[in-house]
């Protein structure tokens, strides 16, 4: 296997890993406070559930640019990388994913905590509550848009 | 739990609102007679079974379901021993009473799983202060050969209530906790105000009064022992040119007033902690929110059973957290 495999595969594996890693982290402290609501009010499960779920959605764009990278390096499809320089492009195509879905994904999770709190006293501002979190999704989709762009404009 | 308390926090969110509001309390105010007010209370969920309308049992019930929940959230031994400092230095201030007059008053006392009306009498009636905490050994056997000597009840409860502030402040010093050291320093600092008004109204000197003021980083004690050694304007002055101009303000209106600034200034102080999803910090706040219920509900239906008209039960009536 050529380094430059190796180094594409790295990419690959990081996008998943930072995605992966920042929405387990997200979703999880989310978790908390969701499992928090729901022991005094279950009433407002499906709400707390919404706002736990929105720091996932990094790990799965973590997951779709690994597929789209798996699917032109010769892995699930396309033609190995054979040489360094290319290996180096797919690596830092991952990275915006792999770094901002990390991060993202962590703050979200700070954010959905926030705003399960204001479900919690105002099950009401549901809507308002849920935009929090969905603001900090932003920077994650921008850093797919782009981590996308260039997995695909490579060679 | 350590330090994680976002699912603590998102519980207490919930049953915040369930506390009682300032228009509870209004309304409360307004109404007839103590049995009114137990009615209202209880539409609101507080007692239990057993409890039926019984003032007492009622507020005793709500202090036991605060504290089980809260020890249900996780909340250590340190901060509970913390928040619960006031109520274990009170019990004993009781105890020593009641040891001493050989009365009995039961409900003068706070639950405590530890610090209860049984520990504190059967130590003190055998005089055996060893077996206190260690803060507590000293100011305990001084305030009962003050009280067993000199009969002198004043003296005794400044003793122990000074042995409580310079414990708060202590603990202040060492906690770790932002919400918990503002609280304890904040409680000092307003009780030496208030030891120092009382101190002032009745005369008493210079010395009497710093002994009994605890040392704390709001206040210089020398000054505002020789202000409220003086007269009230010298302490009035003193209290404007200190940041607490609404303690003067409150204390030019009158004593109740002022008594009542004490108390809310020390709720104002933990309301931001409502904003705050991933500290300790909302739960210490709606545990001492509810204290302050409770209390300010005791002095309600007090009032109510006294027949007090309605605008000084309202007078009295202390601002909510919820």
């Amino acid at each position: 296997m050529s380094t430059g495999m190796v180094l594409a595969l790295l990419g690959a594996a990081l996008a998943t890993i930072g995605g992966g890693v920042g929405s387990a982290w997200g979703v999880g402290i989310a978790g908390q406070a969701a499992a928090g609501v729901t022991a005094e009010d279950p009433d407002q499960f499906a709400k707390v559930l919404i706002l736990q779920l929105l720091p996932g959605t990094q790990g799965i764009y973590g997951l779709l640019v690994t597929f789209i990278t798996l699917s032109r390096i010769g892995i699930l499809g396309g033609t190995a990388v054979t040489d360094t320089n290319t290996g180096w492009m797919y690596l830092a195509a991952c990275l915006p994913i792999a770094v901002c879905g990390l991060i993202s994904a962590y703050h979200q999770g700070k954010t959905s905590v926030a705003s399960i709190g204001i479900v919690a006293k105002k099950p009401d501002q549901f809507g308002k509550a849920m935009l929090f979190p969905a603001m900090v999704e932003t920077y994650a989709i921008l850093a797919l848009l782009i981590s996308i762009l260039a997995v695909t404009n490579i060679g | 739990m350590g330090d994680n308390y976002i699912f603590a926090v998102a519980r207490i969110r919930v049953l915040e609102k369930s506390l009682l509001t300032d228009s509870d309390i209004a309304q409360m105010s307004g109404m007839s007679d103590a049995d009114a007010v137990t009615a209202y209370l209880s539409d609101k969920g507080w007692g239990d079974e057993n409890t039926g309308r019984d003032p007492q049992k009622m507020l005793a019930a709500e202090q036991v379901k605060t504290d089980k929940l809260i020890r249900s959230l996780g909340v250590g031994d340190d901060i509970l021993s913390i928040l619960s400092i006031s109520q274990v230095y009170h019990n004993l201030k009781t105890a020593i009473k009641d040891v001493c007059v050989e009365g009995d008053s039961p409900y003068a006392y706070y639950e405590h799983p530890v610090y209860n009306a049984k520990y504190f009498t059967d130590i003190l009636q055998e005089k055996n202060y060893r077996a206190l905490p260690a803060e507590m050994q000293k100011p305990a056997e001084e305030a009962m050969n003050v009280m067993l000597e000199h009969h002198d009840g004043q003296k005794s409860d400044v003793i122990i209530d000074r042995a409580c502030l310079d414990y708060m402040e202590a603990r202040a010093k060492k906690s770790k906790y932002p919400i918990l050291r503002d609280y304890l320093e904040r409680t000092v600092a307003v009780t030496d105000v208030k030891i120092a008004v009382r101190g002032a109204r009745t005369g008493k000197t210079y010395e009497y009064i710093r002994d009994a003021l605890a040392p704390c980083r709001t206040l210089d004690r020398d000054i505002l022992a020789k202000a409220a050694s003086e007269n009230e304007e010298s302490l009035l002055n003193y209290l404007s040119g200190h940041g607490m101009a609404e303690a003067a303000d409150a204390l030019k209106t009158s004593i109740t007033a002022f008594e009542k600034w004490c108390d809310d200034s020390i709720i104002e102080s933990i309301r931001p902690e409502k904003t705050h999803p991933f500290t300790i910090g909302p739960v210490v706040a709606f545990y001492l929110g509810r204290m302050n219920e409770i209390s300010t509900v005791r002095v309600l239906l007090t009032a109510k059973k006294n027949g007090f008209p309605e605008e000084a039960v309202k007078e009295r009536a202390r601002r909510m957290y919820g």
